[in-house]
């Protein structure tokens, strides 16, 4: 290559005079949300891939590493963003990472069955100056759906290169990546192709040459309307040229408004929608007008009878498969590790074995039985379109504790396993939301923790008691989030949310969805669960868990009125929930539990489990989503409520049992 | 007399808003008076062309009549927020507090009120809508930019408009007014919702939950309370449908 490209220039300055092969390139995946952007990027990366931060980020994009052609190129996936006046965290990510990361080319992902609302977002990369690839995705659909593009002219009218792809059969995949290559090696001059209307136009020129006179070094268009739009991105007023501009801007943006008697965004959304609509009208032709599978099948799954019908049908299906085969996992690693069980000889040996190895099965299990059908499941119904009719279902349910629907799958997912439920608290994009749902999430009774009220309640005391447990725990959680919503009352209006067209989800990419997340539990979680249960087991070696019960003897006693060596119990619930009625039936020594233990003291044990602490799994997914700050707050919190609670069931339940 | 005339219409605008008439007693129950003066006072109401009354089905409004019911609607819960909000009077104390202002508020001195507490959407005592000003904006923002001086120069506007929430499913409407502050207008306008677009709402989820809407050929949800934001070209009244082509 002769001389660096102006682009790489622009992109790197620290790198100036290098070829563009000589460094590793970064490619950014960005559009709207659910446009297919993830399944590229699996394609593209395959299972190389990790989440990192970038920039003293706390928060996180999706890096891979694609080789190519012999050049390695790093792939960045970016939350879902629809405009650069952006408006939930996700987006502000996707914002601030294209404005100071400078990625080499942006690969816009594009829906093309919803050309006119994607193109709004392309032409504000495009206003940006930024090198854009566009890519359509879900043409197969589209055409389905009679809708043709005319993907040459539409790279024409955008002057940008288009590719066709279906991602999830992998076509076309590999060939915008030669495209990027190519944009590489061209200066990007054809952002000025793109023209709104006349009198937003004419100032936009008048704009641009104030500041080209002022500032050549910044003068853009995209800056131009920016300052058209009364935002002021980079803070230039400190320069007196450039404030002279801003209030000339000013002026010019009041001429706008009164000619168009609108308002200044509104004015310039309406513009780019009337480009995207003009390109979208020129590009597409509409052979027929069929009625959408898609449309039917909402018919019923947003049916206000039959959709949630559906859903609870769905939700138990989940439940019961998950539980079948997180059963069907630990009866094979349990056995597995069992039959090389040595013979316990030495403290040492005591703790390598029932400290190391079995936390490590147990993590195991979690993991493998739960945690990985779990996303599995997730996966899928996310890909096929299913996740945003539930959020749509449950919105109204939600905001009574002041969150929107798409806090239900979490919480829905915690009857399961709490991890994965944790982790999928993700989807919700604001802050106090996720905190909110996330609390709520950890409060949930999972599968193990129902074991135990069943098993212990259930069976010694009746059904009606352990029913009626689980009801109160269901109660304490609705209360505890009307509460909080009351702490920290919900700032967002509601959802606005796209609902995507029905697809059939590729496997491979469920798969490796799942997976990605999985192999997060298997990095963090599992060394975790070991370290925790070492040291718990070594306690217990060491015979210090007796001192553990005297400390512990005030509240498990005498607040709770408990015997002492529930203790100990509540300490080893803190790795498993399950291990508890397996380490109380030892306890009793072969007796039937209620020779240690009244029915009293069964049920307020039972409530206290539930509440008092999340297991060690969840704690370490807590730290990981939340910080440690958080997780400490959370855990104190629940261990409180579990005391308050434990204590007064203990004095009025008394009245009965 | 014109005050009590302002109650009535009123009274029927609340009691009339959900599509059915309103009967005597149910107004003579409202405004606790005997149902003979009622009778009286919808005589006259349809003599000046504010109602239509036909004696054992009810009232309904005209158009007439609904501007100016919905009008003192508007100025009354407008003014229960204020009560609230910034005098910091008990939810139970503003309902008769306004009932006694609303009819000495100016249509300026409304605007101002709905500015000063950033437009407000439901009353205080029983999250009730507030109805959309009358002014010839397209948004609250606009609004709040129109700065010409003299009050009265001010547009109305051309079209009545009503909420998502009432539009029919299925039936294509015109965006005409956005309430909201700056951020929930631009995200809605980002989101393809600028004012002069065609929407179509195509379902309403049971008690009040989130609204599924079509819009530049893509479905979008939005929330409740969003939804009762977004004002369209209220559809002609008492035609049916006719198709052009």
């Amino acid at each position: 290559m002769k001389d660096a490209p102006e682009s790489a220039m622009l992109i790197d300055s620290s790198e100036t005079g290098s070829s563009v092969t000589d460094r590793r390139l970064t490619l950014a995946l960005a559009g709207n949300v659910n446009v297919g952007k993830s399944t590229i990027f699996n394609q593209l990366t395959g299972l190389a891939q990790e989440t990192g931060n970038w920039g003293g980020k706390t928060v996180e994009v999706k890096k891979g590493t694609l080789y190519h052609h012999g050049l390695q190129i790093d792939i960045v996936d970016l939350p879902g963003i629809y405009s650069f006046a952006t408006y939930s965290p996700e987006e502000q990510i996707t914002h601030e990472y294209i404005l100071t990361q400078s990625p080499d080319v942006i690969i816009n992902v594009v829906d093309a069955t919803s050309l006119e609302r994607n193109l709004f977002f392309t032409l504000q990369l495009k206003e940006m100056g930024q090198p854009v690839v566009l890519v359509l995705n879900y043409n197969d659909i589209a055409r389905k759906k009679s809708i043709n593009i005319d993907t040459g002219l539409l790279g024409e009218l955008l002057g940008v290169p288009v590719v066709d792809t279906i991602a999830i059969k992998g076509i076309g995949v590999h060939e915008f990546v030669d495209k990027a290559l190519e944009l590489l090696d061209k200066s990007r001059s054809n952002a000025g192709k793109l023209k709104y209307g006349t009198e937003v136009e004419q100032r936009i020129d008048k704009v641009i040459e104030l500041l080209n006179n002022a500032s050549p070094k910044t003068a853009s268009r995209w800056l131009a309307i920016q300052l058209l739009e009364g935002k002021n991105p980079l803070s230039l007023s400190e320069d007196e040229k450039i404030s002279a501009v801003v209030s000339q801007a000013e002026k010019l943006t009041g001429e706008l408004v009164s000619m168009h008697g609108e308002d200044i965004s509104t004015i310039i959304s309406a513009e780019r929608y009337a480009l995207a609509a003009s390109i979208t009208e020129k590009v597409s032709s509409r052979t027929s007008n069929v009625k959408k599978f898609s449309n039917i099948l909402d018919n019923i799954t947003l049916h206000p009878v039959f959709g949630y019908f559906l859903f609870f049908l769905t939700l138990a299906a989940i439940l019961f498969v998950v539980s079948l085969f997180g059963e069907w996992v630990t009866g094979v690693i349990e056995g597995f590790f069992e039959s090389f069980k040595p013979e316990i000889t030495g403290p040492a040996m005591d703790i390598f074995w029932n400290g190391g190895v079995i936390g490590f099965y147990a993590a195991l299990i979690v993991a493998i039985g739960f945690i990985l059908p779990f996303f599995l499941i997730l996966s899928w119904l996310s890909e096929s379109g299913y996740l945003p009719r539930i959020a749509f279902l449950m919105d109204r349910p939600c905001h009574t504790l002041g969150l929107h629907g798409m806090s239900s799958i979490p919480l829905i997912m915690a009857l399961g396993c709490n991890v994965p439920a944790c982790m999928a608290c993700r989807v919700m994009n604001n802050k106090r939301d996720r905190l909110l749902a996330t609390f709520l999430t950890t409060m949930v009774p999972c599968a193990a923790r129902t074991s135990i009220v069943l098993g212990l309640v259930g069976a010694f005391i009746g059904w009606q008691w352990a029913v009626g447990v689980l009801f109160f725990q269901f109660l304490l959680i609705y209360l505890i989030g009307l509460a909080l919503n009351k702490i920290m009352p919900s700032t967002s209006p509601g959802i606005i949310m796209e609902i995507p067209e029905y697809r059939w989800p590729s496997l491979k990419n469920v798969w490796r969805q799942a997976w990605l997340r999985f192999k997060e539990f298997l990095v963090i979680g599992v060394p975790l669960i070991v370290i925790g249960s070492i040291v718990i087991e070594a306690l217990n070696v060491f015979n210090w868990l007796d001192y553990i019960t005297d400390i512990l003897a005030p509240v498990t006693v005498s607040w709770l009125g408990l015997p002492a060596f529930t203790g100990v119990l509540l300490i080893f619930g803190i790795l498993r929930k399950e291990a508890n009625l397996a380490l109380l039936i030892s306890f009793a020594g072969g007796a039937a539990i209620t020779t240690i233990m009244t029915p009293l003291q069964m049920v307020v044990f039972t409530i206290v489990i539930l509440i008092y602490i999340p297991c060690i799994s969840t704690i370490a997914v807590l730290l990981k989503e939340t910080g440690i700050k958080v997780t400490a707050l959370m855990v104190l919190a629940e261990i409180g409520l579990a005391i308050l609670i434990g204590g007064i069931a203990y004095r009025l339940l008394g009245l009965f049992l | 007399m014109h005050n009590s005339k302002e109650e009535y219409l009123e009274a029927i605008y609340n009691l009339t808003r959900g599509g059915k008439a309103a009967t005597t007693s149910d107004i003579s129950k409202r405004l606790n008076i005997s149902p003979s003066s009622v009778t009286e006072m919808f005589k006259k109401l349809a003599e000046d062309g504010y109602i239509t009354y036909s004696p054992y089905q009810g009232v309904t409004l005209t158009e007439q009549g609904t501007a100016l019911g919905e009008k003192m609607a508007r100025k009354h819960r407008l003014l229960e927020r204020f009560l609230h909000d910034t005098l910091k009077i008990g939810k139970d104390k503003v309902h008769e507090e306004a009932c006694a202002m609303e009819h000495t508020l100016s249509d300026e001195a409304e605007r101002a009120l709905c500015l000063a507490l950033k437009y407000p959407d439901r009353c205080p005592d029983d999250g009730k809508m507030i109805p959309p000003c009358n002014l010839d904006f397209a948004s609250c923002q606009e609004c709040r930019e129109w700065n010409k001086g003299n009050f009265r120069e001010l547009g109305k506007r051309k079209k009545d408009v009503i909420s998502l929430l009432e539009l029919k499913t299925n039936r294509e409407a015109t965006i005409a007014f956005i309430r909201g502050g700056k951020s929930m207008l631009q995200r809605l306008c980002d989101m393809g919702l600028t004012p002069g677009t065609k929407i179509t709402v195509s379902r309403i989820a049971p008690l009040k939950g989130p609204v599924e809407i079509n819009i530049r050929g893509s479905k979008l949800a939005l929330g409740n309370r969003i939804a009762g934001n977004i004002f369209v070209e209220a559809p002609e009244k008492c035609k049916p449908p006719v198709k052009k082509d």
